[in-house]
C-alpha cells in the first residue's frame, strides 16, 4: 500500500545521519545490556525492520569483532486484524542457523505504535522456539499504544497526532534512509497499514 | 476478488505468482518444530468428496490443520448420496454448519462450478478435481515444483504425456501453465486427445520420442486400464512401448530435467519402476508440495476479510 | 387487449394477415366467416370486436414435437397444463410424444391421451405413436392399431431414442405407408452418444463434458434418407441441429426422397458456449451446438430445406434440474418462448417474413402430421384457427407467469420482442395476454 497522500507535505525529522547515528547508539546499548553479544540474535520485521537488524547485527559485530546472528520473522499469519482486510501476501522468516532457543532474541521494528505488530510478533516467536529473552528495538516510537508493549531500545521518540503518519525510509529499500511525519485523515493507531512501514 | 478457485483459467499471472510465493514461505513452516499457524483459526474447512482419493483429501486436510482451522471431512461416497441425496441437499446441509470454505472432489465436471454459483452454499468453493474438467491446485503443486527445481517456468519445456481426453490434471496444467509463461506440448495416441484440443493454448503431438527432445519436464498421466476394454489403444504392451516412459527415454532427456506423475502411477504401464524411482522423478516431493500450495490457496481465500486473488494487483 | 368468448362471434378488426394485408376478420361458429370489409358489415350488433391493430394474423400454430409427460410424469407436465403453454404460445395443435410412461406404444395409451386432450379443450392434442415396443428399439409397436384408434395415429415415433437398428427402421418406414403414417427419427447413433453431456468440439475439451458429436446425428440421417429413399417411404427428421445434417437433408431433397424436418427454437438461437456456465437449462438433447450449426440451421429453415420449427417442448421438474450438470435431465420447456425465439432468430435477421413463419410453424407442420383442419389458409369458410402475434412489443422472459408446470426455460430474463397474444381454437379463445382461457 502507498501512502501517496501524505508524502506531498511529509516534512523530515530525522536524515540519513541521523538514522545512522540512532542505530549505532543501539548497538552500544544492547552490548551494554546483555554485556556483550554472546547469545543475541537480532530479527527483523519485515519489510522495513529487517534491514534495520541486518545493520545492527553489522554493527554489534564490528565491535565484538565476530558475527552476530540475524534474520527475520514475518507476523503476517499472526495479526489480529487479518479478517478486517483482504488477504495479502506473506514477507519471510529465515532464522539464523542456531535457532532462537535459549538465545536472547531482540525484535528490530521501524515504527512502534499501537503494539500490535508486536504482540503479533511475540506469537510468531512462541511457534518458532523458546528464546532466553525477548527484547525490543524500534528506530521510532510514536507513542498511542495500545498494549502493554513498551520498547528497550529507541532511536527517537516521536510525540504524534493519530492524525499524522510517520514514514522510514531506508536505503536498502527506499534508496535512502530518513524519517518522514505527514498528516492523513485517518486517526486509527490499530490500522496496520499506518504503523509506520511505507509497504507491505 | 475471486472467494473461489473452479479453475486454473481463473487465475492471473498476479494470482498465481502470489500463490506460488505465498507457498514458498508456507513450505518453511512444514518445516518448523511446530507445523502450526494460527491464521484461520475459528473457520471451518470441509473437505467434501464424492470420490475417492485419500491422497488429495489428506492433502487438503494437513494443509487446513496447519492453519489451524476446523476441519471437517464429508465422504460422500457410499453414504447419503448413494441413499438419494443431492448435491443440493448436502450443501444446505454444510451451509447450515457454517462452512467458511468446501473443498469438493465430485465425479461431474462442473459440480464445484455450479456449487459456487447456484446460492445453496455461502463459502468459499474449492475445487479439488471435477469430473474430467480440472484439478486446479493439482496444477499448482506442479507448477511450484518446477519452479523449486528448474527457478523459472516462463520459455521451459513442459511435456504431458497420456490420457489428456480423460484428465482434469491435464486441463488444468495446461492453462496455468500458459499463463505462467511455459511452452506445453500434449503427447498421446489421437484416441485420447479431446476434439477441441487445437483450440487449447499448446501444441500436440502423438509421437513421444520426437517431444521429448529439449524438454524441462516430462509430466506422466495415469492411463486407466479400463481404457483399453474401450478400444482407446490396443493393448497395454503398446501402449507402454509407444507412450511410456522408461529408463532409454529417460536417459535422452536434458541432465536438468525432470519428471513428474500426478499418482497413483500404473507402474510398468505410463512409466518404469526404474524411472520412477530414478533421481530425475520428484513424484514424491509434488506429495509434499501439495500442502504448502493447498495451504497457500486456503489462506489467501479466507485468510482476510476478502479474498487476495483476482483483484487489480 | 382484452377479450373473452362471445357467443356470437368475433370481429378481428385491423389484424394484419401474414404480415401482408391489413383487414378485418369475422369468425362466426368456428369459422371464418368473412374477410375484408364483408366483415364488419356482417358482424351482428352482440358480436365481440378485437382491436388488432398492429398485431399480425397467423393460421394456429402446430407443434411436431411436443412432451406432454401425461401419462406418467404429471408432476412434471400433464394433457391440460401442456395444452395450455400450447395455447399461450399461439398452438392449436401439438404432437404429444410417446416416451410417457406407460409408453404410447398401443391404441389404449393413445386414446387416453388424445381423451385427455379433449377434455382439455385447449388446443389439439394428437398422440405420436411409440414405433416400437416400450421405446425398446427391438419390436415394432402395433402401428396399425394406434393409426385407427379414435387419436387417428399419424406421425410415429421413439422420440429421445433414435430407432438405430437398420433393419427395424426399414421395416417401420416400409409399414407406416400403408397407414399414410411417418416415422419421426430420433437422429442419434447410440454407441457415439454413450454418456453424452453436450455437442463435442472446442467447449466441451474445456469443460471435460463427454461430447455428442455432430457426427452421430448425421450419420443416421444419412442412412434413413438413403432407406427412405430406397424403400419410398416418408421420413420425418425431428430436431436437426448440426450443419452438416441441413447439407445431408438438402442433397436427399434434391434426389426426390420424401423427407421433412424440423428444427428447434432453441437450436436457432442459442450455442454450446452457454454451456461454459455448468447450467442445466441448457442441457438439451441434441445437444446446443456451435454458431456456424445455427445459422446453418437458419438457412435451411429459410430455405425449406427444414420443414418446420418443432418446440421439443420438454418439461421437467425442478428436482430435476436443480444439481450437478451431469445429474440434471435433458431438455427445456418450449411451447410459450416459441413465437417470441424463432421470431428472433427468422424474422428479425430478416430470414423469413410472417408468411414463411406461418409456413414453417403451422402449415407444413399441419401437413406432415396429416391434420385436416390445421395449417390452412386465412380464407372464409376455413376453421377458425387463428394466432394474433404482436410483433414488436418488448418483454422479458418470466418463468414464473408460465402455464406449463414446468419452469426449465433457458430465456428467463431474455428479452424478446414477438409475442401472441390471442389463440382462437375454431373460433374459441383458447388464450390471451399470456393466459389460457379455460
Amino acid at each position: 500500500m502507498v501512502r501517496s497522500e501524505s508524502s506531498h507535505e511529509a516534512r523530515e525529522v530525522l536524515d540519513a545521519d541521523d538514522v545512522q547515528r540512532a542505530l549505532t547508539r543501539i548497538a552500544h546499548e544492547v552490548l551494554e545490556r546483555n554485556k556483550g553479544a554472546h547469545s543475541v540474535v537480532l530479527l527483523g520485521i519485515p519489510s522495513r525492520g529487517v534491514p534495520l537488524a541486518q545493520r545492527l547485527a553489522a554493527r554489534i559485530g564490528e565491535v565484538e569483532g565476530r558475527d552476530v546472528p540475524f534474520g527475520s520473522l514475518d507476523i503476517t499469519m499472526f495479526r489480529d486484524d487479518l479478517r478486517l482486510r483482504p488477504a495479502r501476501g506473506l514477507g519471510r522468516t529465515e532464522l539464523p542457523g542456531g535457532g532462537i532457543d535459549d538465545a536472547v532474541v531482540v525484535l528490530v521494528d521501524d515504527v512502534l505504535y499501537s503494539g500490535r505488530t508486536i504482540r503479533a510478533a511475540l506469537d510468531a516467536l512462541s511457534e518458532l522456539g523458546r528464546p532466553q529473552s525477548v527484547q525490543l528495538a524500534v528506530l521510532v516510537d510514536r507513542g498511542h499504544r495500545q498494549f502493554p508493549i513498551r520498547a528497550d531500545y529507541v532511536g527517537k521518540n516521536l510525540p504524534t497526532s493519530t492524525r499524522e503518519t510517520v514514514q522510514v525510509l531506508v536505503s536498502e529499500l527506499d534508496g535512502s534512509d530518513a524519517v518522514l511525519i505527514g498528516g492523513t485523515a485517518d486517526d486509527d493507531p490499530a490500522d496496520p497499514t499506518r504503523e509506520g512501514r511505507g509497504s507491505v | 476478488m475471486t472467494r473461489h478457485l473452479l479453475s486454473a483459467a481463473d487465475l492471473s499471472l498476479d494470482d498465481a505468482t502470489l500463490i506460488l510465493d505465498t507457498a514458498d514461505e508456507l513450505a518453511r513452516v512444514s518445516d518448523r518444530p511446530v507445523k502450526k499457524l494460527p491464521t484461520l483459526r475459528g473457520r471451518t474447512v470441509v473437505n467434501l468428496f464424492f470420490e475417492d482419493s485419500t491422497r488429495t483429501r489428506i492433502s487438503f486436510e494437513a494443509a487446513a490443520k496447519r492453519l489451524s482451522a476446523d476441519v471437517i471431512n464429508f465422504s460422500a461416497k457410499g453414504s447419503s448420496v448413494s441413499k438419494g441425496e443431492s448435491l443440493k441437499d448436502t450443501a444446505l446441509t454444510l451451509e447450515a454448519m457454517g462452512a467458511d470454505a468446501v473443498v469438493i472432489r465430485h465425479p461431474a465436471s462442473g459440480a464445484p462450478h455450479t456449487l459456487a454459483h447456484s446460492g445453496w452454499i455461502g463459502g468459499s468453493i474449492v475445487n479439488a478435481g471435477d469430473g474430467t474438467h480440472e484439478h486446479p491446485t493439482q496444477a499448482l503443486l506442479d507448477a511450484f515444483t518446477m519452479r523449486r527445481h528448474l527457478s523459472t517456468i516462463a520459455g521451459r519445456k513442459v511435456v504431458i504425456v497420456g490420457d489428456v481426453l480423460h484428465s482434469r490434471v491435464a486441463r488444468s496444467n495446461v492453462l496455468l501453465l500458459a499463463t505462467l509463461g511455459a511452452d506445453v506440448t500434449l503427447v498421446a495416441p489421437p484416441t485420447l486427445l479431446p476434439v477441441g484440443v487445437d483450440q487449447w493454448p499448446c501444441t500436440h503431438s502423438y509421437d513421444l520420442d520426437a517431444s521429448l527432445v529439449g524438454a524441462d519436464v516430462v509430466m506422466m498421466l495415469r492411463v486407466q486400464r479400463e481404457r483399453m476394454n474401450a478400444a482407446f489403444f490396443p493393448s497395454v504392451r503398446e501402449y507402454s512401448r509407444r507412450y511410456g516412459l522408461d529408463a532409454d527415454r529417460m536417459s535422452r532427456l536434458p541432465e536438468h530435467a525432470i519428471v513428474m506423475h500426478p499418482g497413483p502411477m500404473n507402474r510398468g504401464l505410463e512409466i518404469t519402476a526404474a524411472v520412477a524411482d530414478s533421481d530425475r522423478a520428484v513424484i514424491i516431493e509434488q506429495v509434499t508440495n501439495g500442502v504448502s500450495v493447498r495451504m497457500a490457496v486456503l489462506y489467501l481465500l479466507l485468510g482476510g476479510s476478502d479474498s487476495a486473488l483476482g483483484g487489480d494487483l | 387487449m382484452t377479450t373473452k368468448n362471445s357467443a356470437e362471434g368475433v370481429l378481428i378488426k385491423g389484424a394484419n394477415l401474414l404480415g401482408t394485408d391489413v383487414s378485418d376478420v369475422l369468425v362466426l361458429d368456428g369459422v371464418i366467416a368473412a374477410i375484408g370489409p364483408d366483415a364488419a358489415r356482417d358482424a351482428g350488433s352482440d358480436c365481440e370486436t378485437v382491436d388488432a391493430y398492429g398485431l399480425v394474423a397467423l393460421p394456429g400454430l402446430v407443434d411436431l414435437h411436443t412432451h406432454l409427460r401425461e401419462p406418467g410424469r404429471e408432476d412434471a407436465e400433464t394433457v391440460a397444463s401442456g395444452s395450455a403453454a400450447a395455447a399461450v404460445g399461439g398452438f392449436t395443435a401439438v404432437h404429444a410424444m410417446a416416451n410417457t410412461d406407460p409408453v404410447a406404444d398401443t391404441a389404449g395409451v393413445v386414446e387416453q391421451v388424445w381423451h385427455l386432450g379433449r377434455r382439455a379443450g385447449l388446443c389439439d392434442v394428437h398422440p405420436v405413436g411409440a414405433v416400437t415396443l416400450g421405446l425398446g428399439g427391438s419390436e415394432l409397436a402395433e402401428l396399425g392399431a394406434m393409426a385407427e384408434s379414435a387419436a387417428r395415429v399419424r406421425v410415429f415415433s421413439d422420440d429421445g431414442r433414435c430407432v438405430s437398428d437398420a433393419v427395424l427402421m426399414r421395416r417401420a418406414l416400409e409399414y407406416v405407408k400403408a397407414l399414410d403414417g411417418v416415422v419421426a427419427q430420433h437422429a442419434q447413433e447410440p454407441r457415439l452418444t454413450e454418456n453424452a453431456q453436450m455437442n463435442e468440439g472446442s467447449v466441451s475439451a474445456v469443460l471435460g463434458l463427454r461430447g455428442w458429436p455432430a457426427v452421430a446425428e448425421e450419420s443416421i440421417i444419412a442412412r434413413d434418407v438413403l432407406l427412405a429413399g430406397h424403400v419410398g417411404s416418408r421420413l420425418h427428421v425431428c430436431h436437426v441441429s448440426t450443419a452438416g445434417s441441413v447439407e445431408i437433408l438438402r442433397w436427399a431433397k434434391g434426389r426426390g426422397v420424401d423427407v421433412t424436418a424440423e428444427v428447434t427454437p432453441h437450436h436457432l438461437f442459442l450455442t454450446d458456449e452457454h454451456v461454459r456456465t455448468y447450467d442445466p437449462r441448457f442441457k438439451v438433447n441434441p445437444p446446443l451446438r456451435t454458431q456456424e450449426d445455427v445459422d446453418a440451421v437458419r438457412l435451411g429453415l429459410a430455405d425449406g430445406t427444414i420443414d418446420a420449427i418443432a418446440t421439443d417442448h420438454a418439461p421437467h421438474s425442478l428436482e430435476d434440474k436443480d444439481c450437478e450438470w451431469a445429474a440434471a435431465a435433458m431438455g427445456m420447456v418450449g411451447l410459450e418462448t416459441a413465437v417470441g425465439v424463432a421470431a428472433a432468430a427468422m424474422v428479425d435477421t430478416g430470414l423469413l417474413d410472417w408468411a414463411g413463419m406461418a409456413d414453417r410453424m403451422s402449415v407444413r407442420p399441419a401437413r406432415i402430421g396429416r391434420l385436416a383442419g390445421q395449417g390452412r389458409p386465412l380464407a372464409v369458410g376455413e376453421p377458425a384457427n387463428l394466432v394474433l402475434v404482436d410483433p414488436e412489443t418488448r418483454y422479458s422472459v418470466d418463468p414464473q407467469s408460465m402455464e406449463s408446470r414446468s419452469r426449465n426455460t433457458p430465456y428467463a430474463g431474455v428479452e424478446l420482442t414477438a409475442r401472441p397474444v390471442a389463440t382462437y381454437l375454431r373460433g374459441r379463445l383458447t388464450a390471451s395476454e399470456g393466459s389460457a382461457q379455460r
